[in-house]
């Protein structure tokens, strides 16, 4: 069997749509600023990256805004337009599709706000809804309803690297009779005010005011990510499935693997990531000189960048191109790895690799694809993702017609 | 040679039994481990009760740095997997932990302490924005749960797939489900799988109450549990733990493993119809059951005995028994059913997998718990659903179904092997 991405959508802190998320990375935009949501003064995290100008009724149906946190939001739009791009339905066998969405951390801010209406004023007064909007399950169930898909659902918790294994789980699923999955990953945690105070504790938040040295993974002036929101979902399916419908694959699933690497650590000293990467290329049939392109994890900490540039140097000890064009808009969680995996599949498709914005000269001995995009012949793109709570996943991407 | 998932340990953290021996012993005697709540003050609330555990973490072998790391429901899932290991004598230093997963089910994670602490930091609720400095630096653990399937592969020493399954009411089935997909699929040779849940919390309690979810049985919490009764008027809330270890079924007979079942089959799919609503057929649910039977390679008439979801709310228990009326055919009359939330209440992402352990323990033991509390039957569930007492009956295939708010709707199939 072989496991092609039929189609593709996103939210991100570009807006809503794969157009718009392809355009900004290309042209390197800078994407982070200050959070809007809450009064950030004094609060250790100011800068963030947040969709913009987001009106869920111009997307989703009333009902479903009502029932939902921001994360399922955003799952739902990208799943849209996954759906269109893929011109997958539930009309004809509704079983034949099935959905497995990611996230970290859940419907963060509806949860705050229900857990201080409960506190402040009663368990009478705790939403119905609240139930349904909070667990991590939300968003997967919510786009299994709206589009009637009842193939194998699921709900991974990953962390970053969530959609990676989602993809990786749908091999599971394809070999067991649904014909296609919808998969990705959400996140939407900067209208939670007590969410990123969690998050604080790690020590991997940004402390810093100025949009464009916040997040400089790679670099000696590295201190840590920015949060951001966003999604991206994909529809894969079998290769012989898509070419009986007529349906045109933007992109080969060639290899998925993920190791494990401690609790609360980026995976110390790499190991972890390393063995991920390997099995991920050897599944996928690659050496070392058949991959074009990495799309980095960038924590973005001095060690946890260490840990990654020895890998990459391990792994391509000829040097490989690699880029990490999050370093424009942000880390978002189980959206982070999502939108890793759709910045890999427009980047095959336009043979263009995008820069990693904010980060100037190529440290470490990395070949970083820096200040301007560049354009390559892409046939193999590699995407790892290491997630707080210890996972290393690695993808292994081809052009189809490199396949 | 197709690869085969077996189970060769279990461990068991359940309200009124922590340990799989006594967890039997109750669940075969029928006693409900159901109360008023005393994890925090519910007066106040429209359901004050649940199936809560007795657990003391360091007569549990916890030490004190992992009791302040740990929140509750990983520390159940740790006792569990100390357990379910030892049960198994797997020596894992023969093992390359590279081949060496886990599979970890959870619906609300660490929802319980992140409720704790914002009302902690946020006078009660009435500040939106914390002071950043006054949360607990560990606290990132508890937004993620994540961390349980970590914390587990921690203390297993796996290095291979580690991951965290959170569907909801079927995690528990759906964790063990993909540990047993990753066997046959050749990507772990053994997979720590299971789950576990600590959600008596108030949020969690005020949630429930919001749509009338939960018994308001107050005054007879022992008896407030009451799947396929007429009488029956919500689930009570319930906590837990359960650790299956699976291996591939070739190597855990090489090295002369005590296999206890093979997990045969596992299918999950949506209803894509509503987040808490069920339509009445069951359709969904039966064509998980029809798949996961499939998958096994066995007729309905094989199954000996169903593990119902069986939650006691009045929808669940008719959607379910339409559900296995409609997999099952004639034979669903003839097999035995039971809910064991009669007894162990129902622990949100955690009870899939303490249902299997039961279902384990029945093919090891002989012997069918039954459904407590079961005085009146409601006419539109006319199953064999055991009531009240134990039956003894040899056990050689066994279905167990789950369903879950999200539409979830889950089922897993554990036999001898072929």
């Amino acid at each position: 069997m072989t496991m092609v991405i039929t189609g593709l959508g996103t939210v991100s802190p570009a807006g809503v749509g794969t157009d718009s998320y392809w355009k900004a990375l290309v042209e390197g935009r800078t994407l982070i600023a200050p959070i809007p949501d809450f009064d950030t003064d004094g609060f250790h995290v100011r800068l963030g990256g947040k969709v913009p100008a987001f009106d869920p009724h111009e997307h989703i149906e009333g009902r479903f805004i009502v029932q939902t946190d921001a994360f399922s939001w955003f799952a739902m739009v990208a799943a849209d337009e996954a759906l269109r791009d893929s011109g997958i339905s539930a009309e004809g066998d509704p079983y034949a599709t099935g959905v497995l969405m990611c996230s970290c951390a859940g419907g963060v801010e509806f949860g705050q706000r229900e857990i201080a209406a409960l506190w402040s004023e009663g368990p009478e007064r705790v939403s119905p809804y609240q139930s349904i909007a909070w667990f991590y399950a939300a968003s997967t169930g919510q786009v299994s309803i709206r589009n009637g898909l009842k193939g194998m659902c699921g709900v991974l918790v990953t962390d970053e690297p969530g959609m990676l294994d989602a993809l990786g789980q749908s091999e599971r699923a394809l070999r067991r009779g649904t014909s296609s999955m919808l998969v990705g990953g959400s996140e939407a945690p900067l209208g939670s005010p007590f969410s990123l105070a969690c998050q604080v504790g790690a020590g991997l938040l940004s402390g810093s005011d100025e949009p464009s040295s916040a997040y400089v993974p790679f670099t000696e002036g590295a201190s840590g990510y920015v949060p951001a929101e966003g999604a991206a979902v994909a529809l894969v399916e079998d290769a012989a499935g898509a070419r009986a419908r007529g349906a045109r694959p933007r992109a080969v699933v060639a290899g998925h693997a993920s190791t494990f690497g401690g609790v609360g650590e980026f995976d110390p000293g790499g190991a972890g990531l390393l063995h991920a990467a390997r099995q991920a290329m050897d599944r996928a049939g690659v050496g070392p000189d058949g991959v074009d392109v990495v799309f980095a994890d960038a924590v973005g900490t001095p060690k946890a960048d260490a840990d990654e540039s020895a890998v990459l140097r391990q792994l391509f000890p000829e040097g490989v191109a690699v880029t990490a064009p999050k370093t424009g808009f942000g880390r978002a969680y189980a959206g982070a790895g999502a939108l890793d995996v759709a910045a890999a599949v427009l980047s095959l498709e336009h043979q263009v690799i995008p820069p990693t914005p904010h980060v100037f000269d190529a440290p470490c001995g990395l070949d970083l694809v820096v200040r301007v995009p560049r354009a390559a012949p892409l046939r193999t793109a590699l995407v790892l993702s290491r997630g707080s709570g210890g996972g290393n996943s690695a993808v292994v991407l081809k052009h189809p017609d490199h396949a | 040679m197709r690869r085969e998932a077996v189970v060769t340990g279990i461990g068991v953290v359940a309200p009124g039994a922590v340990g799989a021996a006594a967890f039997w012993e109750m669940l075969t005697a029928g006693r409900t481990a159901t109360r008023a709540i005393t994890l925090f003050d519910a007066s106040g609330f429209r359901s004050r009760i649940a199936a809560e555990v007795d657990f003391l973490p360091a007569a549990h072998g916890l030490d004190e740095e992992q009791v302040a790391r740990m929140d509750r429901y990983v520390q159940f899932a740790a006792v569990a997997t100390r357990e379910a290991l030892a049960d198994s004598a797997l020596p894992l230093a023969d093992v390359s932990p590279w081949r060496v997963g886990v599979s970890m089910g959870t619906a609300v994670g660490g929802t319980t302490r992140l409720e704790k602490e914002y009302v902690a930091v946020s006078r009660g609720g009435a500040d939106w924005v914390v002071d950043h400095s006054a949360v607990s630096p560990h606290l990132h653990r508890a937004l993620t749960p994540s961390v349980l399937s970590g914390e587990v592969a921690e203390l297993v020493g796996a290095r291979g797939q580690v991951r965290t399954v959170s569907t909801g009411c079927t995690s528990g089935l759906d964790a063990v489900g993909y540990a047993a997909q990753a066997i046959e699929d050749g990507l772990a040779d053994v997979v720590v799988a299971g789950a576990s849940e600590s959600p008596i919390s108030p949020i969690a309690m005020a949630c429930f109450d919001a749509i009338k979810a939960t018994s308001d049985s107050n005054d007879d919490p022992e008896h407030a549990s009451r799947p396929f009764d007429r009488d029956r008027n919500g689930f009570v809330m319930g906590e837990g733990a359960a650790v299956l270890v699976l291996e591939e079924a070739s190597a855990a007979r090489r090295r002369g493993a005590r296999i206890r079942c093979r997990v045969a089959g596992f299918a999950n799919h949506g209803n894509a119809f509503h987040m808490t609503g069920l339509r009445r057929e069951g359709t969904e649910m039966a064509r998980a059951v029809t798949s996961a039977l499939d998958q096994a390679r066995r007729p309905a008439t094989d199954v000996d005995y169903v593990n119902a979801h069986g939650s006691g709310t009045v929808q669940n228990d008719r959607h379910e028994t339409d559900a296995v009326k409609r997999s099952l055919g004639e034979h669903a009359w003839r097999v035995p059913m039971t809910s064991i939330k009669s007894m162990v209440g129902h622990s949100l992402g955690a009870i899939g997998s303490i249902e299997l352990a039961a279902c384990v323990l029945a093919m090891d033991t002989g012997v069918v718990p039954p459904t407590a509390n079961l005085s009146t039957p409601d006419p539109e569930c006319d199953l064999d659903y055991v009531p009240v007492t134990a039956r003894e009956q040899r056990t050689d295939v066994v279905l167990s179904v789950g369903s879950g708010f999200g539409g979830f709707q889950s089922a897993v199939v554990l036999d001898r092997g072929e």
